[in-house]
């Protein structure tokens, strides 16, 4: 095998989290590097490997502590759910895959909305977790979104937006593209308020939701090495029929095409975050 | 014979689900024909065989599986935005560009007149054959594309001219180009900038309404389907491919999805249903023009004497609601 092969070979080894092996509770191997952690000490260091600095992707309640000033966040909306109003099965009810995603969770749809601060700058937020149904944006989360932002509107607050999904939710047939259709209108409504809007596209966040809400914002934050884009990679290279490389849709090659401000470590994001609200007030 | 068959077959471009109905006609010339040779009456059985084709007809087109019509939609000879343009309007003249970088051959548009009243119109552009398909990338527009139709929609807002938009792609362009050059920000900045425009907007799903690629020229006061066009956020087999991890299941997914303009209706996420001819709008692109035509006029007629912020709040209220209905604890 010649070095140019290896490389290669090397640079599309994805990792599947399910063939790792993991030792128990107490440690964790890094999905990236492979270094055991402990997994006490990963929380502590906001789920950042201390190796290589992969970042971990978080639970939304895990993003609201790592982001928020303690005790700040009053929710909104909390008990929304979605109903399957299409009768939709696929390999199984949608019903189903809700109410195991609930129970898996703890949370009732891949949003979380509400009131909080931010090093103490008031704002109205909105967080995605891709645990809950790979983040897919339905019914509740386009409704959620939607009601966030008509009361930043009402009670004249900056908005922050941390987007973490796959797209459109299938399962809710064209309801779901039409949550893409709603949530930019209100995004444009905030806007014509005058209100300060910060996107923060998280790893991942693609298809519908890129191609709404997330992408409409007054300045674009990420982590780095975020998975962030439009089309499906898988799709890209069935259409143009070559292997695609490892750096493509990541934050950085996204910031280079001119979309994103600022890659923020996590470990900054919640300074960079208050610093930005600064410029509001 | 099979072989003068698969030599018509391919001239019309007949659909697998048709094949029959069009063995029986070619059986019914055939006796015909022998029937001429030899002086024979044969007209008794040559009229209930007809009467068989009429049957068959109306049993395969009458009762259409959603994947059928997929196909239907999907067909090369189905009508493209430039042909309705031709059928439909006067005094097009196309406008070009987006001002950035790009002309897009996937979504055309200009100005146009339907009978006396000035519009602007907007569409996907297919190609109508293979060679044109190959050229206007079968109506995947790049973000330029997207960005050509924001700028004309601003245009027309300009002047006070409806805007008519005629959808029909399997989707954006998904590819490196597109990605780099932010096809996401322009689907998303289009959806932000027509959510407040201040003229109608009206839409016809005329083939498939393929994802965020359709909806990205479709937020609209009015949303039209032809009687065998689909809308969808995936495509059946990319949804079977997802959720089954078996391509060959998009016939179940393409009835599950919920994608025909029938069940469109019904869900209320379109305000009408524009017939076509029996089998498809390429048996008679004239007949579907003019019945196109009917309810462009009737749609814009709807909006004639509204004011402009009634007629941004109609679109943005209509698409407001949409999924409210369906949530627990609201």
């Amino acid at each position: 095998m010649s070095i140019a092969e290896w490389l290669a070979k090397k640079a599309h080894i994805d990792i599947e989290p399910d063939k790792l092996d993991i030792p128990g509770d107490l440690q964790t191997k890094c999905l990236a590097c492979g270094e055991v952690l402990f997994r006490k000490m990963l929380i502590e260091n906001q789920k950042v490997c201390p190796h290589c600095n992969y970042h971990f992707r978080l639970t939304c309640s895990e993003r609201l502590a790592f982001t928020t000033d303690a005790d700040t966040f009053k929710e909104f909306n909390q008990n929304l759910e979605s109903t399957n109003f299409l009768k939709f099965k696929d390999t199984q009810p949608y019903s189903q895959r809700i109410e195991q995603a609930q129970k898996r969770s703890g949370i009732k749809d891949a949003i979380i909305t509400g009131i909080a601060e931010i090093n103490g700058h008031k704002n109205v937020i909105s967080i995605m977790d891709f645990g809950f149904m790979g983040g897919s944006m339905g019914s509740v989360v386009g409704e959620k979104f939607s009601l966030a932002v008509e009361t930043a509107i009402k009670k004249k607050l900056p908005l922050i937006s941390m987007s973490n999904s796959g797209g459109a939710r299938m399962q809710e047939g064209i309801i779901s593209l039409m949550q893409m259709a709603k949530t930019s209108a209100a995004i444009k409504q905030l806007a014509d308020a005058g209100l300060f809007y910060i996107s923060v596209l998280l790893d991942p966040t693609t298809g519908g939701t890129t191609a709404s809400f997330a992408m409409l914002g007054d300045v674009h934050l990420s982590e780095p090495n975020a998975l962030i884009g439009f089309a499906g990679k898988r799709v890209i290279e069935q259409t143009i029929r070559q292997k695609l490389p490892k750096y493509f849709q990541r934050a950085e090659f996204v910031q280079q095409h001119g979309m994103i401000d600022k890659i923020v470590h996590r470990h900054e994001l919640k300074l960079t975050l208050g610093r930005l609200l600064e410029y509001a007030e | 014979m099979k072989e003068i068959i698969k030599k018509k077959r391919k001239k019309k471009n007949i659909m697998d689900f048709e094949k029959p109905l069009y063995e029986l006609a070619y059986k019914i010339d055939e006796l015909r024909e022998g029937a001429k040779l030899h002086n024979i009456d044969l007209s008794k059985d040559i009229e209930k065989m007809e009467n068989q084709v009429q049957e068959l007809r109306e049993q395969i087109y009458e009762h259409l599986k959603p994947h059928q019509i997929v196909k239907i939609s999907r067909h090369i000879d189905r009508p493209t935005a430039l042909d309705y343009i031709d059928l439909i309007f006067t005094d097009f003249i196309e406008l070009h560009g987006d001002r950035l970088n790009s002309d897009d051959p996937s979504i055309i548009g200009g100005f146009a007149k339907i009978d006396s009243q000035k519009v602007m119109i907007i569409g996907h552009q297919k190609g109508r054959d293979l060679k044109g398909r190959k050229r206007r990338n079968n109506g995947m527009a790049q973000p330029g594309g997207y960005r050509k139709a924001g700028r004309l929609m601003k245009l027309a807002e300009k002047l006070s001219l409806p805007i008519i938009t005629l959808v029909d792609t399997p989707g954006a362009y998904p590819g490196v180009e597109a990605e780099e050059n932010g096809q996401a920000e322009a689907i998303a900045r289009n959806l932000y900038e027509m959510s407040a425009i201040t003229v109608p907007i009206i839409t016809v799903i005329t083939g498939e309404g393929g994802s965020g690629g359709a909806l990205g020229l479709a937020f609209s006061n009015d949303v039209l389907m032809m009687r065998y066009s689909v809308y969808s956020t995936i495509s059946p087999e990319g949804c079977a491919a997802i959720l089954w991890d078996d391509p060959s299941q998009a016939p179940i997914a393409a009835k599950r999805l919920k994608i025909t303009a029938e069940d469109l209706k019904k869900l209320d996420v379109i305000e009408d249903i524009i017939p076509e001819p029996l089998g498809g709008a390429h048996n008679d692109k004239v007949v579907t023009a003019q019945s196109m035509k009917r309810y462009l006029l009737k749609h814009l007629h709807k909006y004639q004497d509204m004011a402009p912020s009634a007629v941004a709040k109609n679109r943005y209220d209509r698409f407001r609601k949409f999924g409210s209905q369906n949530i627990k604890g609201l």
